[in-house]
Parts: structure tokens; C-alpha cells; sequence
């Protein structure tokens, strides 16, 4: 996998993740035609499609778009799954995960994409280890109370 | 204030990205962000320091200003201090914004790299895979040179948790493909592969990416994994959904490393062991029954990860390509799944059907979904899958439905999609000319076509169309009539031929529409009157009016007003002698690789039009100018210059063919018709006797084209080595030999040892002949491709008559000198059967290819063909003539030589004896 971008119905871009290097005009490049190739397609399209070299793979799961870019081997029916298996990641993480989630704890969706995901490739596909690592994490945080007490500037 | 924060939520930053979403305009947005920024970096520079929190908070809303596409220039050096904190969300923040924010400044690296370095030897499983997470996302030469042999050790290490592990092997993966000079497996590799038996199913997930990529680029070193990878997947394959317990995925047991299995499979050739082989089919035919099973679930993530295994798996077949049951299987398994209701399996069994269309064993099983496919061209709703069902068309072509597919492709462009317009154009050039039967069809069709996608045809249709019809007399009638009834296009060139009959009638009809015709098609029309006036010289009066009107010759345009200009004066100076010679027909295009193919690939990007594909179409194309049903007139030929030119756009000889312009212009300088290629003929190197360029040997991983010139006794050939695969060639070796007593000295310089897939490389002989000599010499090649050791030895068609000079003399010189080489050793003769066809011109190229030359009116029968020529060794001269008499009656040919040195006369006669 190359990229995996998140972006919303209304073309704001929720997350990106990039795996091999590309310049930030590049990266722009990217992220401008996905959002125009992707949105621009009618309901139960196929999720695939053809784009430059790359095998673009994209889902929509409520109000946000999950699209990939794949290299030529790439399998496009397990990258499906691949974003299959963040969003039920992410819910699981968050319990029923929305937009808002997202866009607030953004820091938190690239750490779970991080356990799932390495360099592109699948780094663990057990939902259950996945979870164990995340809980782990969040042991090593502060309280609530503590959270309250936190100045807000 | 949202209470959507969990875990160790940041109140300030919550409230932050609250504001931002908040704003109604895009400067509302930039002055709250301002205002941000600037309170951030008085907290940076304040004389208090700050704590731990504050800074992951700062550090935290930079990097939401970041994402949201704004440029950050500072805060990196927090964030390298929030890496030594050793609070895991502060450590975690500030990794994730120096792999978002990678700065390049040394210092920095320094200080980053120190922190890496100290939470891999932390022991703690956490920070190391945190560290291990940086070194991947960012994947910088610098973070390679830092850790790539650290890595390695904590892979292999015994102590090293399972989810270390994991990381290990995919950061080093990443390493390698950014620096694979810096990361050195040596010693850890068998170790590494034997990851492939760990327990841990994520842990032998992530080691096979590893494995996958190194086995492509070190296919002999990682073999072992064949036979780990065959009996890994045989367990998961009959293992029920239930064994795998979390690793089994909507009852699928292991759908992602199943895949990885398949994947790494495809990195070699079929197991040579038996049993291996044997149960890697089992494997095989047991994932194509499971997919004729009832679903376990009604959930689309069930199937697709069924499915993803499927057509892993037919990818495997089908790279195999070797059992014929399998593969006759798997296209039936596409077949069902062309008309399965959900569109993405459509799509990939589309896709898939592509490759399995050009195997041997499976072309003719996917010839029969041609009406599926052409409906799915014509009614699916998503122009991906339509665009797909085109790909599939154009594989699955050959000369028995071409004219089915390409009238399909040519309706479905009346209505298709702008994006796939010109790709959808090229194709159906290439798929006319590849498999015209009859060149009116062709032109019917490439008329069509431009009637119906006239924007979308690029100048290098154009130019192909011109060249093609230029090189057959018989189509230039045809084609200027129709060209003529439709009267869109112009093209002056071949025009001036045929226009028969009432001139001035035609004149006044092509004139009228001079005024809607576009700038260039304008200029060719001037070329077309020029023409009119040689051919009709009636004409000349009423064109020279038209010329001088000042809409012409005060032309806004430049090149229009030249043209007019030249040509006014052209017609009113030069005489008619002057005018026929500058009007002169155009000679044959020497035959070249389709320009429009060229221009595929390029559009496709490299790769996408395999080598075997343009030397099929190569081969095809030469049938259409110049192979079995060549007219009598015909002195077009396959090949010369023109097969390597196009291959790969690096080849470094001659004009570059993409470039539209040189196409028309090194016409003239190219040395203009060579030989023909004789009919196939297995033997590579006889089929270079007559002519110097094409392709000496092709196997399914190798293409290997030459080109040569040879002048006096000195030569220089050129040799490509084409990789067909997708695979790298290793060790890449190649070495000239010449048997017994050759009298060649051919020096060459060592090549590549790599070939990249795909790639193409080329090697210089250069040779120098000694004495006359019989053998050829010997060009042997090696690599390592996909584990085992390639080898190959082929003759290199360097033959005595290269070093010919042709030798013109009249016809009492030559009786003369026929009869000074009496002796009997110095005739050498041979009465044959016609293997190839009689035709005059053939047998002239042929002739001529040989490099002698070939004289007129010596010979009292006309019918017979007589040459000299002198052969140029480093210590001598040898006269030869030669007489070929050909019995069109009894197809047979009397050819004799005489020579000024016998052993030349024999070796002459026996290439020569299988020349024609």
C-alpha cells in the first residue's frame, strides 16, 4: 500500500498516511485527485479503480471516505478488508466511532493505524492484539480527574 | 466543549480544534490559527519551561495545524524532547509528529536518533516498537544508515516479545526498499526465513512481506521458503474456520497471510520437488472448490476475503503457467464470476481474465466469454469496470475475432467516457493494423475511427496510418477514395496518386473546403495542389491563382505562407523535369516498431505494455506489410533499425520514435529498404544472412535484439538483452566466444549484472575480420532468474559476406573476370528448391542484403540475377560473383559462386543455398 487517506463527503481530509516518500506537492497532487476521482463517483460503483499506476481502493463508511492506493500486486479484495478492519478497530477503540472522533482525537487514529499497518504492509491482524496494545497504552494515562484539572490554554 | 476525548484527551487541544471547526470562513479559520501559532511559540521561547503535558498539548495542536495543510516551521525541537520523556503519551505524541514532520536538519537527525537508540535497548517492548515505528514512517537513507544492522539482531533474537518482532521485520522491509545496499541479511537469512515456522501467526504475517521482498531481489538465497510457504499455507488451507481462533477473519481462516503465502509463491518458478509441487496443487484445487461451497456468512467481508484468496491463487496459476487443468479451472472460476451481481468481483475477474489471456493453455477458454465481455462494455453502469472490459478485449484479440471486437470498440466510442477515449483510440489502431486481413478494412476502420474520436486521435495514428498506406500501393487507391468521399481529411501525400480523370473538377471540390480545414491539414493541401500542378499540368493556371490570392500568400500563418510562397515560385520557375523529380512519390517507410504503440506504453507508463507484447505485435505487423500474402510490388520490409528503436524508450540508436516529428524526417536518412525476413525459421541465425536488425532469440523470459553496420573489415553489432518478466535478472553475464580457428577478434565490454524487470540493456561487439571464415561465433549467456541458473549459448549471425564491399562493373568486366575464377575449387554450386517466395523484389532485397551488388543487364536472361562484391578481410580481398538462376515453373534455383578463394565460394553457397 502506498497512501491511505480519510476524507469526508464534503472533501476535508480527516487523516493521511503516507508510506513511501513524496514531496508536499506531490502529496497535495494526491490527495486532490482522489478526493475529485472518488467523490466524483456515483453510489455502488465499484470500489475500484484505476489511477495512474496505482490500483485505488475506497470504501464509504458513513460520512467519510476510506481510499488506499495500492501498488500493481496488491490484493484490492483484502485492501477492502484492510479499511474494513480499521474502522472496526476504531470502534472498537472509540465504541461506535464517528466523524467526530476522528477529528478530535485524530493523534489516536494514526496510533491505531500505526499497530495495524507498517510501511504499508499488514503488521497485525488480530483485533484482539491490536485492542491488548491500545488498552495497554492508555493505562500509562492520566485520569480523568487529572484530565479536568488541566488548564484549557 | 465535545466530550468526544478518551484516554489522555487534551482540554486545550480539544477546545483548539472546537474553534477551527467554529469558524464560518476560511480567514476566520487563518486568524484563529495565527493567533495559535503565535501563542505557541511565546510558550516555546518563555522564559518558563514547560512541562512535560504542556508541551505534547503545543506540540499536538502544531501537528493539527499541519494536517490541516498549513506550514509548520518550528517545534521540532520540542518534540524531540518530548521523545526522552518517559511518559508513553508524551513519547508517542512526539514520535508522531517527527514522522509527520520529518526536518532534514543534522542536529536534529543527531538528537533523534539518540532517542531511537536508547528506547531500542529500553527492553521495553512498548518504546521499542514506538522507535521502530519512527525509523519505518520516516525511512530516510540517514535513519538506514543508523539502524539497519541493529535491526536484523532484534528480529532473530530469542528474547526479542512477538509484537517487536513484527515491527522489526516490516521496519527493516521498509529500510531495504529505500536502502537496500544498507541493509545486509548475510548471516541472518536462513534465521529470517524461518520465521515462516514461527507459532505467532502475526509475527510470520509481517516476516513474509519481509521475505517477499527480499526473495524477489535474492531469489537463490531465500529458496528454502518455497517449501516452508507450501506446507504453511496447505495448514491454513484445510484447517477449519475455528483453529485460528483471532486470526480467522468472518470465518475465513487467515485470509492476509493465506494471501502473503500465494504472493511469495509468485516470486519463483513451480516447485521442482514432487511432493512439494504435489501439495501446493492440493492447496490449490482446494481454494477453487471452496469457492463452489455455500458461504458460511451472508457478510460481504466473508466473501471478499474468500474471494481475495481465490484470485491470489489464480494469480499463482496463472504465473505458473504450466497446468494446463489448473488454469482451464481458474478461467472458468472468472467466467462465473463475470456475471456475479457484485460489480467489484466483475471487476477483478475482468482484470484477471486479462493475464490468463495470454498463456497459451487458457487464450482459447477466455476467447468464449467474448459476448460477456463485449455486454459488460456495453452495459455497466461504472466506467472502471467498462474500462476493464476494454483491457480484456484487446488481450483476448486475435485474428479470429478482430474484426467482432474491434467493430465493439469502435461503437462503444460513439459513447465513451472522455477519460478512456484515447487510450480506447490507440487500441483500436493497434488492434486494426495487427490484424488487417484486408487493407480495406483497415482503412475503413482507422477512418471510422477517426470519423467517430477525430479529437482523440493522436499524431502518431496519423503518422502509422500514413506509413502503412504509403508502404502498399494497393491500399493507396483505396484509401485517398475514401479519404476523398469523406473529405474531412486530407493527407497530401499519397493523394497526388490517384486522382484520375476531370482534375479541375476534383481541384474546385477539394478547394472548397480549403477554408474550414484546420492550419496543418491546410498546409498538406497546399502540398496536394503542388502535386496537382506536376500531375495535371491543365491544373496549373487556376492553382497558381489560388496560390497568389493573398490568403495564401499573405498567410498569418508561417508555415502556410512559406509553402504558399515556395510553391507559387516552384511551379512558375522549375521546368517539368525538376517539378516530377522534387514531386517524386515517397519511398517505402522502412518497417519500424508502431509509433502508436510506443505511444500506448507511454501512456500506460513503463511496464504496462509488456515486452512480449509489442514483439507480438511486431511480429504481427510484419505479416501485415510484408509477410505471406505480400503483393507482387511490394519492397517493404520487416525490421531493420526499426525492431529495437521503439522497445524501450532508452535505446540508445538511431531517431527516438515517440517523437512525432523525427518520424517524417529520418525517413530520408535511414538507409531505406534492407532484406525481408524470410518465413520463420527456428534457426535465429540464418535469418540474419540477408539483413542486419531484428530479433535473434525470444524465449518467456528473454528477448535479445540486434542491430549491426559493418564497414571494410570491421564491424560493430549492437545487442539488447530484454528482461520479458517482471522479475530481476541476477548475475547477468554474458561472454563472445570463437570455436577452433574463427579469424574473428570481437571485443565487448562486461554488461550490467542486473537487468530490472522489464528493462532492457544493451551490449557493443565490436569485430574485426582477419581471414574469411566458416563458423559463427558464440555468444553465451547467464543469469539467475527466480533461483535457478539461466544458460544459453546462440550462434551470433556474424557471416562472411557482412564484410562485403558491392563491386559495380559492366557486363564485359564481369564475363571476364567469371571466367579468370575457372578453376573448379573456385565455383561452388547448388541447385535447391524455393523455400520462400520467388517474387522479383524479394529476391532483389534479398540480393542486395547481402550485401554485394546486384547488376543489371549483364546476365542474357533478364529472369536470372547476378552480383559482385568484394569480401574486405584484415589481410585480404576476396572477389566473389555469384549468379542465381531461378525456374519459376519448377520452383527451383541454380545458384553458383566463384570466388578468388574456394573455401569462400562453398561457405557462400551453403547460407546462401537457405536463403531463398
Amino acid at each position: 500500500m502506498r497512501f491511505l487517506l480519510l476524507f469526508s463527503r464534503q472533501g476535508k481530509l480527516r487523516l493521511q498516511k503516507w508510506f513511501t516518500p513524496l514531496t508536499d506537492r506531490e502529496k497535495k497532487k494526491v490527495i486532490r485527485d482522489m478526493m475529485m476521482l472518488v467523490l466524483a463517483r456515483p453510489p455502488r460503483s465499484c470500489n475500484f479503480l484505476q489511477w495512474r499506476d496505482l490500483k485505488i481502493v475506497y470504501k464509504r463508511y458513513a460520512s467519510l471516505y476510506f481510499c488506499a492506493g495500492l501498488e500493481d500486486k496488491d490484493n484490492e479484495l483484502l485492501a477492502l478488508e484492510v479499511l474494513h478492519r480499521y474502522v472496526e478497530l476504531l470502534d472498537k477503540y472509540f465504541g461506535n466511532v464517528c466523524e467526530l472522533d476522528i477529528i478530535f482525537n485524530f493523534e489516536k487514529a494514526y496510533f491505531i493505524l500505526d499497530e495495524f499497518l507498517m510501511g504499508g504492509e499488514i503488521l497485525e491482524t488480530s483485533k484482539l492484539a491490536v485492542g491488548v496494545s491500545m488498552e495497554e497504552a492508555d493505562t500509562l494515562q492520566e485520569t480523568m480527574e487529572e484530565y479536568m484539572s488541566k488548564p484549557a490554554y | 466543549m465535545p466530550a468526544v476525548s478518551k484516554g489522555d484527551g487534551m482540554r486545550g487541544l480539544a477546545v483548539f480544534i472546537s474553534d477551527i471547526r467554529n469558524c464560518k470562513s476560511k480567514e476566520a479559520e487563518i486568524k484563529r490559527i495565527n493567533k495559535e501559532l503565535a501563542n505557541i511559540r511565546s510558550k516555546f521561547k518563555g522564559d518558563k519551561a514547560l512541562d512535560g503535558y504542556s508541551k505534547k498539548k503545543y506540540v499536538c495542536k502544531l501537528l493539527f495545524i499541519f494536517l490541516l495543510g498549513h506550514d509548520i516551521d518550528f517545534g521540532h525541537m520540542e518534540a524531540v524532547n518530548l521523545l526522552s520523556s518517559n511518559k508513553y503519551t508524551e513519547k508517542q505524541i512526539g514520535y508522531l509528529f517527527i514522522s509527520v514532520l520529518v526536518n532534514s536538519n543534522s542536529e536534529l537527525i543527531r538528537l533523534i536518533n539518540n532517542a531511537i537508540k536508547n528506547d531500542l535497548s529500553s527492553r521495553n517492548p512498548t518504546f521499542m516498537c514506538l522507535a521502530l515505528h519512527c525509523i519505518a514512517n520516516v525511512g530516510s537513507r540517514e535513519m538506514a544508515e543508523a539502524f539497519a544492522s541493529e535491526i536484523p539482531r532484534i528480529l532473530v533474537a530469542g528474547d526479542t516479545m512477538d509484537s517487536v518482532k513484527q515491527s522489526a521485520a516490516l521496519c527493516l522491509l521498509r529500510l531495504y526498499k529505500t536502502s537496500p545496499d544498507l541493509v545486509l541479511m548475510g548471516e541472518w537469512t536462513s534465521r529470517v526465513v524461518h520465521l515462516l515456522n514461527d507459532q505467532h501467526m502475526g509475527v510470520v504475517t509481517a516476516a513474509i512481506s519481509l521475505i517477499t521482498c527480499l526473495s524477489q531481489k535474492n531469489p537463490d538465497e531465500f529458496k528454502t521458503c518455497v517449501s516452508l510457504a507450501v506446507s504453511r499455507l496447505s495448514r491454513i488451507v484445510s484447517s477449519a474456520s475455528t483453529d485460528l481462533q483471532d486470526y480467522t477473519y468472518y470465518f475465513v481462516p487467515a485470509p492476509w497471510l493465506s494471501c502473503k503465502l500465494l504472493r511469495l509463491l509468485q516470486c519463483y518458478p513451480p516447485p521442482e520437488d514432487g511432493a512439494v509441487k504435489g501439495r501446493l496443487v492440493e492447496c490449490l484445487e482446494t481454494i477453487l472448490n471452496k469457492a463452489q461451497e455455500p458461504p458460511k456468512s451472508k457478510k460481504v467481508q466473508h466473501s471478499n476475503a474468500k474471494n481475495a484468496i481465490l484470485f491470489e491463487a489464480i494469480s499463482l496459476i496463472i504465473h505458473y503457467d504450466s497446468e494446463p487443468n489448473l488454469l482451464v479451472r481458474a478461467c472458468n472460476q472468472l467466467g462465473q464470476f463475470l456475471q456475479h451481481r457484485e460489480t467489484n468481483l466483475r471487476y477483478l475477474a475482468l482484470e484477471s481474465m486479462c493475464t490468463l489471456a495470454s498463456s497459451e493453455f487458457s487464450h482459447e477458454a477466455v476467447k468464449t466469454h467474448i459476448e460477456t465481455v463485449i455486454n459488460a462494455l456495453k452495459t455497466e453502469r461504472d466506467v472502471s469496470v467498462r474500462q476493464r472490459a476494454a483491457d480484456l478485449l484487446y488481450a483476448m484479440c486475435d485474428r479470429s475475432n478482430a474484426k467482432q471486437i474491434v467493430a465493439e470498440m469502435l461503437s462503444y466510442l460513439e459513447t465513451a467516457d472522455y477519460s478512456i477515449r484515447e487510450e480506447m483510440v490507440l487500441k483500436v489502431a493497434i488492434l486494426a493494423e495487427k490484424y488487417a486481413v484486408d487493407y480495406s478494412w483497415y482503412v475503413d476502420t482507422i477512418l471510422n475511427l477517426i470519423r467517430i474520436a477525430g479529437d482523440y486521435v493522436s499524431e502518431e495514428v496519423w503518422y502509422r496510418v500514413i506509413q502503412i498506406v504509403i508502404n502498399r500501393d494497393d491500399v493507396q487507391g483505396y484509401a485517398a477514395k475514401t479519404v476523398f468521399e469523406v473529405l474531412e481529411l486530407v493527407v497530401g501525400r499519397w493523394f497526388g496518386s490517384v486522382l484520375l480523370g476531370r482534375p479541375l473538377v476534383q481541384f474546385n471540390l477539394l478547394h472548397s473546403k480549403f477554408h474550414l480545414c484546420s492550419v496543418p491539414t491546410r498546409a498538406l493541401l497546399l502540398s496536394a495542389y503542388i502535386k496537382f500542378i506536376n500531375l495535371f499540368p491543365e491544373t496549373k493556371a487556376t492553382i497558381q491563382e489560388v496560390l497568389r490570392c493573398d490568403s495564401q500568400i499573405r498567410n498569418s500563418d508561417v508555415e502556410l505562407q512559406q509553402r504558399a510562397v515556395e510553391y507559387l515560385k516552384l511551379s512558375s520557375i522549375a521546368s517539368t523535369d525538376v517539378l516530377a523529380t522534387v514531386l517524386e512519390e515517397m519511398p517505402p517507410f522502412p518497417e519500424r516498431e508502431s509509433s502508436i504503440l510506443a505511444k500506448l506504453k507511454k501512456k500506460k507508463g513503463p511496464g504496462a505494455v509488456s515486452v512480449t507484447e509489442l514483439d507480438d505485435s511486431k511480429r504481427e505487423a510484419g505479416e501485415l506489410n510484408g509477410g505471406a500474402d505480400r503483393g507482387p510490388d511490394t519492397a517493404s520490409t520487416p525490421s531493420p533499425s526499426a525492431d529495437l528503436l521503439g522497445i524501450r524508450s532508452a535505446a540508445p540508436v538511431g531517431a527516438a520514435q515517440t517523437n512525432a516529428g523525427s518520424l517524417l524526417v529520418d525517413v530520408f536518412s535511414d538507409s531505406g529498404p534492407a532484406a525481408p525476413s524470410a518465413a520463420v525459421n527456428d534457426d535465429g541465425f540464418l535469418r540474419f544472412v540477408c539483413k542486419n536488425n531484428g530479433v535473434l532469440f525470444e524465449n518467456q523470459l528473454l528477448q535479445i535484439g540486434i542491430k549491426s553496420e559493418y564497414r571494410q573489415n570491421l564491424g560493430r553489432m549492437y545487442l539488447f538483452y530484454g528482461n520479458k518478466t517482471s522479475v530481476q535478472f541476477a548475475s547477468f553475464s554474458t561472454t563472445v566466444s570463437c570455436p577452433g580457428e574463427l579469424q574473428l577478434n570481437v571485443q565487448s565490454k562486461p554488461v550490467e549484472p542486473l537487468v530490472e524487470g522489464g528493462a532492457q540493456i544493451q551490449q557493443v561487439l565490436n569485430i574485426e575480420c582477419i581471414t574469411d571464415f566458416c563458423d559463427a561465433p558464440l555468444l553465451n549467456i547467464k543469469f539467475r532468474y527466480g533461483g535457478a541458473l539461466q544458460n544459453l549459448t546462440l550462434k551470433l549471425p556474424v557471416t562472411i559476406n557482412k564484410f562485403f564491399q558491392p563491386t559495380e562493373m559492366s557486363s564485359s568486366d564481369f564475363f571476364q573476370r567469371w571466367k579468370q575464377l575457372s578453376q573448379p575449387q573456385q565455383e561452388a554450386q547448388k541447385i535447391f528448391k524455393a523455400n520462400h517466395s520467388m517474387d522479383t523484389e524479394v529476391l532483389k532485397a534479398k540480393l542486395l542484403g547481402l550485401g554485394t551488388a546486384l547488376l543489371d543487364n549483364i546476365d542474357p536472361n533478364p529472369e536470372n540475377y547476378v552480383c559482385a562484391g568484394v569480401i574486405q578481410t584484415k589481410g585480404q580481398q576476396i572477389g566473389c560473383l555469384l549468379r542465381l538462376e531461378p525456374n519459376a515453373q519448377a520452383q527451383m534455383y541454380r545458384l553458383t559462386l566463384r570466388c578468388s578463394k574456394d573455401t569462400v565460394s562453398k561457405r557462400l553457397c551453403e547460407l546462401l543455398a537457405q536463403q531463398f
